[in-house]
């Protein structure tokens, strides 16, 4: 008897037609890609993008080149030089980081102790030279300046989570 | 619209004496050839769109108004791409192979009605000329896979050609069955057939049904399309049998593959759906019914893809040789034997 059923329900193409009904269905449904540079996904405040180096409110440097962040870099992007400054301070004379090595897992901004290093929201950058993705400290610097309002604001909104 | 036609063709007579006829005949090719090629450009476009909205996404989206110049955009960047012929590759039949998967394609379209009168070639055996025509297609698949001299393009010509003895058999069958139930094989002659003044109940798919599944399921097989596509079987043997073709040559199969598509989608509806014939009978009969239910069963074809799993090799045989061939046979004495008693109404 079941033989018979399943007989009849391979030959009137039972499960096919099921097949099709699902199909058929998602041809109404709407669909959910982003469609990306008019739309965009939502970012989290943690979000690990472009690097940035932080300054104080009153201008000075946060980087005190400690090294913590080069040695906990598992891609060995980082490459910090240390000197003395004039004024007898403990200070980088180079800081590089390789953004071709970087992949961006956010030790560095971990590791820091005094929130110097960041990654910001920014993933939108390209280079188009060789070597367009190596920045220097002054790049770094540059990039913490510019978005140093919505690097404050993300910190802030993570302190409550640490 | 008739008159006017008759009109050209006298002041064209009269104008260019013997020369008129091979210009009207070319001008009547280019009719049929041009939104044809057109079809089958749109046809692409429609299939990533289908495609796409089955899959929840857009489908291309880019070029142009709802992406409606993607298949210019394709079709330029084929043209503009370099032909490669492999060194090891016989170089006259690599290069014919393409061009003679899509003749046959464009030639089964002399015999199809497209209305009433609307035909090129109204000949007697049209039904034996499609068969003849749609049969020859494969061999430009077959020679492509022999010709490129690659153990990929080989064996998706080798699995191509099994594919559609098998599958030829069933097609034919099916076939005998319209032709017994039409009595004729003129293709208009066959649409008239299906008219009894009861719109759609008078169509073949109605006594014909199993021949009609039978049919376009062996067409979607004959045109190696999903789920029967082992031929260039891409997660197999990379594209099958043109694995070896670039720019144009790949492109000229592309279209034979699109143009058969429409082309069993029209045979289709001729032979089941009534081609021109109003599905109610207080609407005029019109080409726009043939078109509808082409572009229905073209539709189709895309679901089809969208939905089912390519089928394997043997599965492939057994449903050609142990269901469909048996079947058909059946169905021909079912209704030779029916055609005798009173009970048939067409």
């Amino acid at each position: 008897m079941s033989k018979l059923v399943n007989f009849f329900k391979s030959f009137l193409l039972l499960e096919l037609l099921k097949g099709m009904s699902v199909t058929g269905r998602y041809f109404f449904a709407r669909h959910i890609t982003v469609e990306y540079p008019e739309e965009k996904t939502p970012q989290g405040f943690r979000f690990r993008g472009l690097h940035a180096q932080r300054r104080y409110a009153n201008g000075e440097e946060r980087c005190i080149a400690c090294k913590l962040c080069e040695a906990v870099c598992p891609a060995l992007a980082i490459k910090i030089e240390v000197a003395e400054r004039e004024d007898g301070s403990r200070r980088t004379s180079q800081y590089d980081i390789d953004l071709t090595k970087c992949i961006f897992c956010g030790f560095c901004e971990e590791s820091c102790p005094v929130d110097a290093i960041v990654e910001t929201r920014v993933f939108e950058y390209h280079g188009e030279n060789q070597g367009d993705l190596y920045y220097t400290k002054s790049m770094l610097l540059a990039n913490g300046d510019k978005h140093e309002a919505q690097i404050a604001r993300d910190r802030l909104a993570d302190a409550q989570y640490r | 619209m008739m008159e006017l036609l008759q009109t050209l063709e006298q002041s064209g007579l009269e104008l260019l004496g013997p020369f008129w006829i091979p210009v009207w005949t070319l001008i009547k090719i280019f009719a049929i050839v041009l939104p044809v090629m057109g079809g089958v450009a749109y046809l692409t476009l429609a299939e990533r769109k289908i495609l796409g909205f089955m899959q929840v996404r857009p489908g291309p989206n880019r070029v142009g108004y709802w992406g409606l110049l993607q298949p210019l955009a394709d079709g330029i960047k084929l043209l503009l791409k370099e032909l490669i012929i492999p060194a090891e590759a016989n170089k006259f039949l690599f290069v014919a192979a393409p061009v003679l998967a899509l003749a046959p394609a464009l030639a089964a379209w002399a015999v199809i009605p497209f209305g009433e009168g609307m035909v090129i070639a109204d000949v007697n055996a049209g039904l034996l000329y499609l068969l003849a025509m749609t049969s020859l297609g494969v061999y430009g698949i077959i020679i492509a896979g022999w010709a490129s001299n690659s153990k990929y393009a080989f064996l998706g010509a080798l699995r191509s050609s099994a594919q559609i003895v098998s599958y030829e058999l069933a097609m034919g069958f099916a076939l005998v069955c319209v032709l017994l139930a039409a009595q004729s094989m003129n293709v208009g002659d066959i649409v008239r057939g299906q008219s009894n003044g009861y719109g759609l109940m008078g169509w073949y798919f109605i006594p014909l049904f199993p021949m009609f599944v039978v049919y376009f399921i062996a067409g979607v097989a004959e045109t190696n399309r999903a789920p029967f596509d082992l031929a260039e079987d891409e997660s197999a043997i990379v594209a099958g049998f043109h694995t070896e073709y670039s720019g144009m040559g790949f492109a000229l199969f592309f279209l034979a593959e699109y143009a058969n598509m429409i082309l069993i989608a029209a045979l289709t509806t001729v032979m089941f759906l009534g081609g021109w014939l109003s599905p109610v009978p207080f609407l005029p009969d019109s080409i726009v019914w043939m078109l509808a239910k082409m572009s229905f069963l073209l539709f189709l074809f895309l679901w089809f893809r969208a939905t089912f799993p390519r089928y394997r090799y043997d599965q492939l045989m057994r449903l050609g040789w142990k269901v469909f061939i048996p079947l058909t046979l059946v169905w021909v004495v079912v209704v030779a034997a029916w055609m005798q008693t009173p009970y048939w109404l067409w």
